[in-house]
C-alpha cells in the first residue's frame, strides 16, 4: 500500500483542529451543561431494578452460614442470589484466576461480595443488602506487607532481574549507604463511581451499559458468568467519570452482578456503587515496602544497587504480577545503576485486591530511588539535584537493569533546561538564606526526573483496532478501542482522522466505544490510548485514502502523486474538488468508504525467566522542580511553586496535554501528600469517604505553577505523528514535592541529615520527619 | 405540602419522604441528571446546586449548597436553581470559560463546579477578580482530573464578564429580585411534609412559639437545622428519621444582634451569616472559619448545629470555651442560661432535656488586654475536620498572664478546657518557659485517641505547639510568617 506523507508536522494553512493543534475536548459544552450522560444518568428502561451486594464483615473466614430470609422478606426486593446461582464460571480473576464474582464459602478481605440483590429502589436494594445473618469461622489473617513477607504469603512468584555483579559492586564501593521507605497506596476516587446498567436481550445475552477501561474483558467476564458465547454480550462505554486506572479491572465484577440478577429476573438491572462502598470493595493503588542498599564514588556516581520493592497486592493476583514488574522496571527511574539487582515481591494480604492506577507501579518503584538521591547527597554534602543529574543515563551509561538500551536521550538536556527556566540555584541560595533566620517555617526545593516506559509490558495487548466510515455529506464517523474518561482521547483520535482527510475537526465524530464495532480491545492504560487507538485510526484512513486516490486517478486521469488532500478539498491536478463533492463521486463511482484499521506495536519484548528484554517502544520523560514551605511545629505544609518541563515528543493537541499533566502532577501530589488510607488491624479500611481521604483541593494546587512543553522533540519510534505517551508520566512528577518537603526538614540540620519520611507525607509523617532531625542534632551533641 | 421554584417555574409537593435529599429528588423523582452525585456527604461539591433564600425584607439571597445533604423539605419558600437551567448556548460566563480554559476533562464535578462559580459571579461579579474569593468558593469542590489551575483561571475570568440573561431564563432571578413577587406568594407560615400512609414527617415551623409547641409535643422527634451532618444518618448510614423538626425557619433563632457587652447568635444562623459580625469582634474566627467546611457547607450549617452535635471535633466549642460564651436553651419549661463549656457531659452527650433546643449563643465582646487564638490543624488544609484545634484566650498584664482559658478540639471525648495548662500559666509569664509547662500540663489534661485523622502522639505534641505559636504570634519582635496559610 502506498505510504502518505502523514508523519508530518501540521502544514501551515489547514484545515481547523488537526493533529498538532490545540482543541476543545469534544464534550466541552456538554460538561458544563451538564447534560453529558454516566451510567446514572441513562433514561431508566422500564422494569427496572437495582442492584447491592452484602459483603464480608470478616477479612479472612469460613461462611458457615448465610441467613437472607430477612434480605428476600425487604419490601422491593425481586431476587436475592449467591455463588451456587451462577450458570457459568464463578471466577472473574482477569488475568490469573483468584476472583469469584460471589465468595463461596471462604472470604478473603472485608468488603468481599458474598451475595448479591435486586430491588425495585437503589435505597431498597442497600437496606436489604445489610439483612443478611452470616456466620463466620474466623481465620488467621495478614494485613500489612510485613505480615506476608513473615508469613511468606505472596499471590505470584517473586521476580529478580539482575545486570552484572552488584554484590561485588557494593563490596567494592567507596560508599555504601541502605535505607527503606513506606509508599501509601491510594483510592483513586473518580468522581462517578463504578456503575452498570445491564439490559436482557431477545437471545438470553446482555446489553451492558459499563463505565469501565477495558469493555472487551467486561464482555468477556459475563459472558463467562453467563456460560455463554462472548458474542452474545455486548458492552459499550460513552465516557467514564474519571478512571485512573480504577476501571480496568474493576468494573467488571458489577457488570457480572448485575447480569447475574438481569438473568435471574430477565429484567434490566443498575447497579452503581454508593462511594463508601466503592472504597470498601474496590481496589487501590498498591502500597509498597522498599528497601535499597547502594555502592557510589565519593562524587556520587553509583556503581552497584541492590533495591528490593514488596507490595501489598491484597487477597488476589489481579493486576499485581504487571504492576510490580513495572515497578522492578522503574526502580532505576532516570538512572545508571551500573550492576544493579531488582527484586519485586507480591505480598498477599487479607484486604481487597489492589489494582492498576496511574503509573502502574511505577511511581512507587521510582520512589526508592529518589529517597537514595537525597540520601546520597545528604551523605556526600552535596545539592541532590547535582547527584541526580551526575546519575542520569546517557550515551555509554544508557543500559537499563533489564537490558533495554535507552535510545532517546532526553533528560540530560530537560534537565538543565529547567534548572536554567526555574532558577534552581538561585532559589537555592535564597531558601537557605530564609531557612536560616526564620523560626518557625521552612522552605524545601527539589528537582526531580521522570523517565517512564511506554508499552503494555504484556506484549500482547500492544494492538488496538479501528473503524472509520465516511458518509456521502463528507461527515466521518470513527470508532476504536479506546475509552474516554476525559483524558481527551475521542478529540485526539478525530485530530488524527481530521489530519489523515485534511478535514476540519467538526467533520469528524467518535462515538461510544462497543465491543460489536472493535472487538478484542485492549484496557485504555498504560498511557497507551492514542499511541494505539491514533495509529488504528491512521491505518483505517490510509486504507480509505488509498483507493479514494487511486479512483481520482482513474477517474480524472491523473498521476496519483497529483491527489492531494489539503484544506477541506481534494487536489486533483489542477482541478480543486470540495471534500463532499469528491466524496459523493467516489460514492457514486462504488468506492469503498469504510474501513477498518489495526495496529501492533512493533519491537517489543521481554522475557520474565531472565529479567530481560525490551518491554518498551520508547520512554516518556519530564522533570519538575517543586518548591514548598512548612511548619515546624504542626507538620503542616503547602506547595508554593512548581516549574514542570514535560517532553510530549510532537504533541497531539498540547492544551489537551497540558491539562493531562497537570491534572497528574496534583494527583501525584496528593497521594504523597495528604491522600491516606488507614486500615485497623483487623484489616477493615476506615477512611471510607471524601471526609476522611482527602484528595487535593482547590487550594492545594501550587499557586505558581508553569508547565511547559519541551519543543522540537519529535519522537524517535514512529509513533502517530511522532507524539509521545502522556496519561500516567505526570503523577510521578510530583515526587519532587515529597523531596521537596524532605529538603524543607533537612535544613533543620543543615543539610547533614536525610530524615525518613514515609509516603504519604502527612503532616503528623512531617512533623514526625522534624522531630528525627531534631534528636539527630542532639545525638550530635552529645557524642561530640 | 411545600412549595419552592425550581429554575423558575413553581414546584409543589404535596406528599414525599422527607428523608430524600434533594439531589435524590432532582435525580429520581424528576429525573434532572445534570446534578452529580459524588459522595452523598457533602464533601465532593458534584451535586452542588444553588438555592435562593428572602430575607425578612424579601431581597433573595443566593448561595451555593450541597444538595445531596440538604433535605427536600428546607426547600419551602426557596427557589432552586440547577445546571438545568443553564443547557441554551451560549450559556454563562462561567460556562464559556470553563470551555476556554479546558476546565473539565472527565466532566463529572463539573456541573458542580459550574453551580459554584454561577452562586459567586451572582454575588462578586466585579472588574476585578478576588482569588481569595474565587479559592473559597472552590474549596468544596472537588476535581480529580484537572488539578484545579484551569478552573481557577476560567473563574477569575468569568468574574470580571457580565451576564445578562432575558427575563425569560430560568435562571432569571439571579439577576436582580425577580423571583420575588413568585416566592412572596409563597405561604410563610410553618410547614408539614409527609411521606404517603402516616411515614416519616418533617415540621418546618416559622415561630419561637410554635417550635416550643411542637418540640413539647414530640418529644421524640430529632431537631434539624443545616442537616449538614444529620443527613448523613441518612445516605451513609441508611436510616429513615420518622421525624424532623427544623428550626430553619424559625425567625427567633435566626441573626445577630449586640445585647451590651455580648453577641448574640441564634443558633440557626449558619456560619456565612455570623462569620462576618463575629469576626469583627474576634479576628482570630476569620481564616479558622474560612477552613471550616466548605463554602457550601457554611451556607447550611448553623451554630446552633455545630455545638447540640457535640462532636469532639466540632471547631465552634472549643473558641466559645476559651471565651466563655453561654448558650441560651429553651424549652418547655422555658428559658436557662447555661456555659458552653458545661454543656458537653460526655462523647455526644449533652445537658439538654428532653423537648429542649438552643435558643442562642452570646458571646463576650473582647476586654483590654484579652488575646485570642484560635489554630486549626488537619490533613487538607481546606475543607477538613480538624485533628487539633486549640483555641486559647489570653489576658496579658505587663507580660504576665493574669488569665487564661485553653480549650481543645480533637483531645478528648468532648470539646475541653485544658486546666492543668492553664493553672501552668495563670500568674506567670508569657514567655517560652511557661509555655513549656504549660506544655507539659497538657499531657496530664489530655489522653487523646489514635485515629483516622493523627495518633494521640502527634495530637499531644501539636496542641503543645500550637500554644508555642501562640506566644511567638503575640511577640511583636517575630515578624515572618508563622503559618503555611499566609502563603495561600
Amino acid at each position: 500500500m502506498r505510504r502518505l506523507p502523514l508523519n508530518t508536522p501540521t502544514p501551515r494553512h489547514s484545515a481547523k483542529g488537526l493533529a498538532g493543534q490545540g482543541a476543545r475536548h469534544d464534550s466541552a459544552w456538554k460538561h458544563v451543561s451538564g447534560q453529558a450522560r454516566y451510567i446514572d444518568d441513562l433514561p431508566e428502561p422500564q422494569g427496572l431494578l437495582h442492584a447491592a451486594v452484602g459483603h464480608s464483615e470478616q477479612a479472612h473466614a469460613r461462611i458457615v452460614s448465610i441467613d437472607l430470609e430477612a434480605v428476600r422478606q425487604y419490601p422491593g426486593v425481586v431476587a436475592v442470589i449467591t455463588a451456587g446461582d451462577v450458570p457459568g464460571h464463578l471466577d472473574i480473576g482477569p488475568v490469573f484466576p483468584g476472583d469469584p464474582v460471589l465468595a463461596d464459602d471462604l472470604v478473603e478481605h472485608i468488603g468481599q461480595p458474598i451475595f448479591a440483590v435486586a430491588a425495585t429502589s437503589h435505597d431498597a436494594a442497600r437496606k436489604a443488602a445489610r439483612l443478611a445473618k452470616v456466620e463466620y469461622e474466623p481465620l488467621a489473617a495478614a494485613v500489612t506487607v510485613e505480615q506476608a513477607l513473615d508469613a511468606q504469603l505472596f499471590v505470584r512468584p517473586a521476580q529478580t532481574q539482575c545486570r552484572g555483579n552488584p554484590d561485588t559492586a557494593l563490596a567494592g564501593a567507596p560508599n555504601r549507604l541502605q535505607g527503606h521507605q513506606r509508599v501509601g497506596g491510594q483510592e483513586h476516587m473518580y468522581l462517578e463511581g463504578q456503575a452498570c446498567l445491564v439490559e436482557p436481550t431477545e437471545d438470553r445475552g446482555v446489553f451492558v451499559h459499563t463505565s469501565s477501561q477495558h469493555p472487551s474483558e467486561v464482555q468477556k467476564l459475563v459472558a463467562e458468568v453467563l456460560g455463554l458465547p462472548i458474542h452474545e454480550v455486548q458492552a459499550e462505554v460513552r465516557r467514564m467519570g474519571g478512571g485512573f486506572g480504577g476501571k480496568e479491572t474493576q468494573a467488571a465484577a458489577l457488570a457480572c452482578v448485575a447480569s447475574l440478577l438481569a438473568r435471574a429476573t430477565n429484567r434490566p438491572v443498575k447497579y452503581r456503587l454508593s462511594r463508601g462502598d466503592d472504597m470498601i470493595q474496590t481496589g487501590k493503588r498498591h502500597d509498597f515496602l522498599n528497601t535499597y542498599d547502594i555502592g557510589f564514588d565519593n562524587d556520587g556516581t553509583i556503581r552497584g544497587a541492590d533495591i528490593m520493592v514488596a507490595a501489598r497486592c491484597g487477597y488476589s493476583p489481579d493486576l499485581s504480577d504487571a504492576i510490580v514488574d513495572r515497578a522492578m522496571f522503574h526502580a532505576d527511574n532516570a538512572y545508571f545503576l551500573d550492576q544493579a539487582r531488582v527484586t519485586g515481591h507480591r505480598c498477599k494480604t487479607h484486604t481487597v485486591s489492589n489494582t492498576a492506577f496511574r503509573g502502574f507501579g511505577g511511581p512507587q518503584g521510582m520512589m526508592i530511588i529518589e529517597q537514595a538521591m537525597d540520601d546520597i547527597a545528604r551523605h556526600l554534602g552535596q545539592d541532590p539535584l547535582d547527584i541526580r543529574k551526575r546519575n542520569l543515563y546517557r550515551p555509554g551509561r544508557a543500559t537499563t537493569h533489564y537490558g533495554q538500551t535507552i535510545e532517546q536521550h532526553v533528560l540530560p538536556q530537560l534537565l538543565e533546561r529547567l534548572e536554567a527556566s526555574s532558577d534552581y540555584r538561585q532559589r537555592r541560595s535564597d531558601i537557605e538564606d530564609f531557612n536560616r533566620t526564620s523560626p518557625v517555617l521552612k522552605r524545601g526545593l527539589a528537582l526531580t526526573p521522570v523517565k517512564f516506559g511506554i508499552s503494555f509490558t504484556a506484549k500482547h495487548l500492544n494492538q488496538a483496532g479501528a473503524l472509520v466510515h465516511v458518509y456521502t455529506d463528507g461527515s466521518i464517523h470513527v470508532n476504536h478501542g479506546g475509552t474516554e474518561m476525559g483524558q481527551g482521547l475521542y478529540i485526539k483520535v478525530a485530530q488524527v482522522v481530521a489530519s489523515a482527510f485534511q478535514v476540519d475537526i467538526d467533520r469528524v465524530k467518535v462515538s461510544a466505544t462497543r465491543t460489536d464495532k472493535i472487538p478484542n480491545t485492549s484496557p485504555t492504560a498504560a498511557s497507551s490510548g492514542s499511541d494505539l487507538n491514533g495509529m488504528a485510526a491512521l491505518n483505517a484512513c490510509e486504507k480509505i485514502l488509498d483507493g479514494l486516490i487511486r479512483f481520482a486517478s482513474d477517474h480524472w486521469s491523473v498521476a496519483p502523486d497529483d491527489v492531494v488532500f489539503g484544506e477541506n478539498r481534494v487536489r486533483v491536478g489542477k482541478l480543486s474538488v470540495p471534500w463532499a463533492e469528491f466524496v459523493q463521486t467516489a460514492y457514486m463511482n462504488r468506492i469503498p468508504l469504510s474501513s477498518s484499521g489495526f495496529y501492533a506495536t512493533p519491537k517489543i519484548h521481554y522475557d520474565p525467566s531472565t529479567g530481560t528484554g525490551r518491554p518498551f517502544l520508547y520512554y516518556s520523560h519530564a522533570a519538575a522542580c517543586s518548591e514548598v514551605v512548612l511548619d515546624t511545629l504542626t507538620g503542616e505544609y503547602r506547595a508554593i511553586r512548581t516549574d514542570i518541563l514535560f517532553d510530549a515528543g510532537r504533541s497531539l493537541n498540547p492544551d489537551i496535554d497540558l491539562g493531562q499533566i497537570e491534572g497528574g502532577f496534583v494527583q501525584g501530589m496528593g497521594w504523597l501528600t495528604t491522600e491516606e488510607l488507614v486500615y485497623s488491624d483487623e484489616g477493615r479500611l476506615l477512611t471510607t469517604g471524601p471526609a476522611t481521604y482527602k484528595i487535593p483541593a482547590a487550594s492545594d494546587c501550587p499557586p505558581d505553577l508553569r508547565v511547559t512543553l519541551l519543543e522540537n522533540s519529535p519522537n524517535h519510534e514512529a509513533t502517530v505523528f511522532h507524539s509521545k505517551a502522556v496519561g500516567e508520566p505526570p503523577l510521578m512528577l510530583a515526587i519532587s514535592v515529597w523531596s521537596a518537603l524532605r529538603d524543607a526538614v533537612s535544613s533543620l540540620t543543615d543539610y547533614r541529615f536525610s530524615p525518613p519520611l514515609d509516603a504519604p507525607a502527612t503532616p503528623e509523617r512531617v512533623l514526625a520527619a522534624v522531630n528525627a532531625s531534631k534528636a539527630w542534632l542532639t545525638d550530635r551533641k552529645e557524642s561530640a | 405540602m411545600i412549595e419552592f421554584l425550581l429554575n423558575g417555574r413553581m414546584e409543589k409537593v404535596d406528599q414525599a419522604d422527607p428523608n430524600l435529599s434533594v439531589l435524590e429528588w432532582l435525580r429520581t423523582k424528576m429525573r434532572l441528571t445534570g446534578t452529580k452525585e459524588g459522595c452523598a456527604s457533602g464533601d465532593c461539591g458534584a451535586c452542588t446546586v444553588i438555592t435562593g433564600t428572602p430575607d425578612q425584607a424579601g431581597k433573595i439571597h443566593y448561595q451555593a449548597i450541597n444538595s445531596c445533604i440538604t433535605l427536600l423539605g428546607s426547600l419551602h419558600g426557596k427557589e432552586l436553581i440547577t445546571v438545568e437551567a443553564f443547557q441554551q448556548e451560549p450559556g454563562h460566563p462561567a460556562q464559556t470559560c470553563m470551555m476556554e480554559k479546558h476546565g473539565a476533562q472527565c466532566g463529572f464535578c463539573t456541573p458542580g463546579i459550574i453551580m459554584s462559580l454561577i452562586a459567586l459571579h451572582a454575588n462578586h461579579q466585579s472588574a476585578t477578580p478576588d482569588d481569595h474569593k474565587l479559592l473559597e468558593a472552590l474549596s468544596g469542590n472537588l476535581c480529580r482530573c484537572t488539578g484545579y489551575r484551569p478552573i481557577v483561571d476560567a473563574g477569575r475570568d468569568a468574574m470580571v464578564q457580565a451576564w445578562s440573561p432575558d427575563a425569560s431564563h430560568p435562571a432569571a432571578g439571579l439577576k436582580g429580585d425577580r423571583s420575588a413577587d413568585a416566592l412572596a406568594s409563597i405561604h410563610t407560615g410553618g410547614i408539614t411534609l409527609k411521606a404517603a400512609n402516616d411515614g416519616p414527617r418533617f415540621d418546618a415551623p416559622a415561630s419561637l412559639a410554635e417550635l416550643r409547641e411542637l418540640r413539647s409535643r414530640f418529644p421524640e422527634s430529632r431537631l434539624v437545622a443545616g442537616s449538614t451532618d444529620l443527613a448523613l444518618e441518612i445516605t451513609q448510614q441508611l436510616q429513615t428519621l420518622d421525624h424532623l423538626i427544623s428550626v430553619e425557619r424559625v425567625h427567633e433563632l435566626n441573626g445577630c444582634t449586640r445585647d451590651n457587652d455580648e453577641l448574640v447568635i441564634g443558633a440557626a444562623t449558619p456560619y456565612e451569616a455570623f462569620r462576618k459580625p463575629l469576626s469583627e469582634l474576634w479576628p482570630a474566627f476569620d481564616p479558622m472559619l474560612e477552613r471550616l467546611g466548605s463554602l457550601q457547607i457554611r451556607n447550611r450549617g448553623t451554630l446552633g448545629g455545630n455545638i447540640a452535635n457535640a462532636s469532639p471535633i466540632g471547631d465552634m466549642s472549643p473558641p466559645l470555651i476559651a471565651l466563655a460564651a453561654t448558650l441560651v436553651l429553651d424549652g418547655p419549661d422555658g428559658a436557662r442560661k447555661l456555659p458552653v463549656e458545661a454543656f458537653f457531659h460526655d462523647y455526644k452527650q449533652t445537658d439538654l432535656k428532653p423537648g429542649e433546643f438552643i435558643h442562642s449563643i452570646r458571646i463576650p465582646v473582647p476586654k483590654p488586654g484579652e488575646k485570642l487564638f484560635i489554630y486549626k490543624v488537619s490533613k487538607r488544609l481546606d475543607d477538613d475536620i480538624s485533628a487539633v484545634l486549640g483555641a486559647f484566650k489570653i489576658n496579658l498584664e505587663a507580660g504576665i498572664v493574669s488569665d487564661c482559658r485553653l480549650a481543645f478540639g480533637g483531645m478528648a471525648a468532648t470539646p475541653a478546657r485544658a486546666r492543668e495548662a492553664e493553672a501552668a500559666l495563670r500568674g506567670a509569664r508569657w514567655d517560652e518557659a511557661s509555655v513549656k509547662a504549660a506544655a507539659e500540663a497538657l499531657g496530664r489534661d489530655f489522653n487523646p485517641l489514635s485515629d483516622v485523622r493523627a495518633s494521640a502522639a502527634y495530637r499531644l505534641q501539636v496542641a503543645g505547639n500550637l500554644l508555642q505559636r501562640a506566644l511567638l504570634a503575640s511577640d511583636p519582635l517575630v515578624r515572618d510568617a508563622l503559618t503555611v496559610t499566609d502563603y495561600a
